[in-house]
């Protein structure tokens, strides 16, 4: 047996014992503990720096850890974002100060983090962001909205990207900041998305201050900063991809074609193949960079296409399961609306952490090295660019 | 379940990358698919004797080197991406497995040494629906496509008797064999007609060898997923660097969104394609459980993808893509070929659905 082997055994018993009954959606308390109690037995942060309270252990050990909690219930939801985003930007660019003062709490599930990118005028286009920073004597001064923040209301920290230079190319005038969700200028609003529930927020600045020393990387230097976070939010998503429940897999269909007597019809029985045709390609495909990770083979960007597929599967999956379900699909007595929360939830994984057309711009990009897009606005001043509610301006 | 190549399987694959490259690269494909020849028999005789690839998988006892199906698969990906026009699929695929697996050991003992060596172009004829009729052993009736059918120094077919399915070794030459070449959308793989009318046959293995003709057409999808996959892959290099290279309304192609994005779906289709072809061989090898559902996964999934990938990267060069003098087409006949040769997707999508239990 190998060391990785005898670690996965080791990692598997301490989550029959600890992970086993906890609900998924735990209340936060539960949650909090929870991650105390990973932190203490040393799963938490398996590849972070053991000086600022990660394991420093590698890749691989994280993804047979990864393996082994595949169908476990971990209440883990609230600090997503920071330990699969907020927490390796700090690690990668942060100061030694901010390391100190924010990486193990973090890991400890003791702070709440969330990513504060997106605005209403800057989707994709991130880098059109219009929330300014101005700088007033001893502090930055922030001033705008920012939208689709994940827990939002839950955070105490936010890494907050806004305009520190509108005079420079847009890529040039950003800077990265850590913001304190408790400061009475930021106000945090739910926001209703199509499954009816609230999983984001819009969260709004008032003259909210921030120290110097918050400054995460260089400033006017933050869109470097953001790349770095958004490709961790994208081995994120990709690798929590399989630990997702799906109300329409192949297991669930085949059950419910079985139970209403369709198995009879091969044209039920074709989009069932289909169905598990994609759904065994996409796990193995999964299963394949996991081994080649404990190979020492980084997967890189080819975690936007563990993202792309997860989200075409999650979208046929969901036609699959109404075409099966029929009318019942739409409408149906409460707690049988199964298939209509997948219905709900499905554009969800092709729009959150980036747009279905993003991750092939960047699978172009930056796995088969496709020449770039001209980009016309690489060299315009911010100030005189059409974007977002500035079109006006500009026209004017 | 192991999905990703250990050293000795990424150096069998370049060497017999840089072989092919070496001794059958583009032009010579071209000139044995005009010319009439099933395969250049040069080069054939250096794949079976220099590289021992005929007889990789078959065990040392008949002249083989004993090596896995994983093994098989890594060489078939090679020849796929080349298109090499070769009996390899026929003969070391299709024939040596079912005589292995019909347990026969005088039949393994008199054929399958000559087939190891490439010195014996063996053939498996097995119809898709009713098959030929064996009365005792003699054998009426015909199957429609058989790979080197034309050419087989040996063909072994699957024939309706008394105690069920058999398996039987007809000789060229024996009497009542009519073998009638067929036309072939894909000109690098010939077929041809076979009709018994009353042939001398040498039954092989049980009076049922069911069992065997099934595993051995299981394992045959798995290495035909393995050769659709090489093809795959080398369309999508091929096209990937024609988009680097290629300049039109003043950019590289590769940089429309349009041209980028279907580049972006195909290297997923690549990536998916390449873990069910690892899956499937390694449960070839190891895990003989899983491999109905695993072959019937590899054909359901290979076929459309191939296809779809090779067709996108003829269309992808252009004008240029629908002209004789460009490979594009050889690939996507190639494709469409292979999507068919052992049954249709349709035909491997409703094997699935019955290996998964959604008939019973």
């Amino acid at each position: 047996m190998t060391d990785l082997d005898e670690y996965g055994r080791r990692a598997r018993a301490w989550l029959d014992a600890h992970a086993r009954d906890l609900p998924r959606e735990a209340d936060l308390q539960t949650a909090r503990a929870f991650m105390a109690e990973l932190y203490d037995a040393g799963y938490s942060g398996i590849t972070w720096p053991a000086e600022y309270g990660g394991q420093g252990l590698s890749a691989a050990e994280e993804r047979v850890f990864q393996e082994a909690a595949r169908d476990a219930t971990m209440p883990v939801g609230p600090f997503g974002i920071g330990l699969g985003m907020c927490g390796p930007t700090l690690l990668s660019i942060g100061t030694e100060e901010q390391k100190r003062r924010y990486v193990r709490p973090l890991l400890r599930g003791e702070e709440i983090w969330c990513q504060l990118f997106s605005e209403p005028g800057a989707g994709s286009d991130v880098a059109s962001l219009q929330t300014r920073a101005v700088r007033d004597g001893d502090a930055w001064v922030v001033n705008g909205q920012k939208v689709w923040t994940s827990v939002g209301r839950q955070a105490d920290f936010g890494l907050l990207i806004a305009r520190t230079d509108p005079d420079v190319p847009k890529h040039r005038g950003i800077t990265m900041f850590i913001v304190d969700m408790h400061d009475p200028g930021v106000t945090v609003r739910p926001l209703r998305d199509m499954t009816g529930q609230s999983h984001f927020n819009e969260i709004f600045f008032d003259d909210v201050r921030i120290a110097p020393d918050q400054v995460v990387g260089e400033v006017n230097g933050g869109w470097a900063a953001a790349v770095t976070t958004l490709l961790h939010e994208r081995v994120s998503i990709g690798m929590g991809a399989t630990r997702t429940e799906r109300p329409t897999s192949f297991a669930a269909m085949s059950e419910a074609a079985r139970s209403r007597g369709l198995l009879e019809d091969a044209a039920v029985r074709d989009q069932l193949v289909d169905l598990y045709v994609r759904e065994r390609a996409l796990d193995l495909f999964n299963a394949r960079l996991s081994q080649e990770v404990r190979a020492g083979i980084q997967p890189g960007a080819r975690g936007s296409v563990a993202k792309l597929l997860l989200a075409e599967l999650l979208m046929n999956g969901a036609d699959v399961a109404s075409e099966i379900l029929g009318p019942d699909a739409v409408a149906y007595e409460d707690g049988e609306g199964v298939v209509a929360r997948a219905l709900s939830f499905a554009p969800g994984m092709a729009l959150g952490g980036g747009t279905n057309e993003i991750m092939r711009n960047i699978i172009g990009d930056r796995v088969l090295g496709l020449p770039r897009e001209p980009q016309v606005d690489r060299t315009v001043p911010f100030r005189d660019l059409k974007v977002g509610t500035q079109v006006k301006e500009a026209g004017a | 379940m192991k999905l990703i190549l250990d050293a000795e399987q990424k150096e069998l694959a370049e060497s017999v990358r840089e072989f092919l490259a070496g001794t059958a690269p583009m032009a010579r494909v071209r000139e044995i698919a005009e010319s009439g020849e099933p395969y250049d028999g040069r080069v054939w005789e250096r794949m079976a004797g220099e590289l021992g690839l005929a007889g990789l998988a078959v065990p040392e006892e008949y002249g083989g080197s004993g090596a896995g199906h994983a093994e098989v698969a890594v060489v078939l990906e090679q020849l796929g991406a080349a298109l090499t026009p070769s009996p390899y699929f026929a003969s070391a695929v299709l024939a040596a497995n079912v005589l292995l697996l019909s347990g026969d050991e005088e039949a393994a003992k008199t054929y399958l040494p000559g087939i190891a060596a490439g010195t014996l172009v063996a053939t498996f004829a097995v119809p898709a629906g009713p098959g030929p009729v064996a009365r005792g052993e003699v054998l009426d009736g015909s199957v429609p496509h058989v790979l080197n059918g034309a050419d087989a120094g040996l063909i072994l077919v699957a024939a309706d008797g008394a105690g069920g399915r058999g398996l039987y070794a007809v000789e060229p030459g024996a009497p009542g064999l009519t073998r009638t070449p067929l036309t072939t959308l894909d000109l690098t793989r010939p077929e041809a007609r076979l009709e018994f009318a009353g042939t001398p046959a040498r039954r092989i293995g049980p009076a049922d060898a069911g069992e065997a003709i099934a595993r051995t057409l299981d394992l045959a999808a798995v290495a035909l997923a393995a050769e659709q996959l090489g093809g795959l892959r080398r369309c999508l290099d091929t096209i990937v660097e024609y988009a680097k290279l290629r300049v039109q309304f003043g950019r590289f192609v590769g940089s429309f969104q349009g041209v980028k994005h279907k580049l972006a779906d195909m290297h997923c289709t690549l990536e998916q394609a390449e873990s069910v072809v690892r899956y499937a061989a390694w449960a070839a090898d190891e895990s003989p459980g899983e491999l109905p559902v695993a072959a019937a996964l590899a054909q359901s999934y290979l076929g459309r993808a191939y296809f779809q990938v090779a067709k996108d990267h003829l269309l992808l060069h252009g004008g240029i893509g629908f002209t004789w003098e460009h490979d594009a087409h050889l690939y996507y006949k190639r494709a469409k070929g292979s999507q068919l040769l052992l049954g249709s997707p349709r035909s491997h999508r409703a094997d699935l659905a019955e290996r998964l239990g959604l008939l019973a």
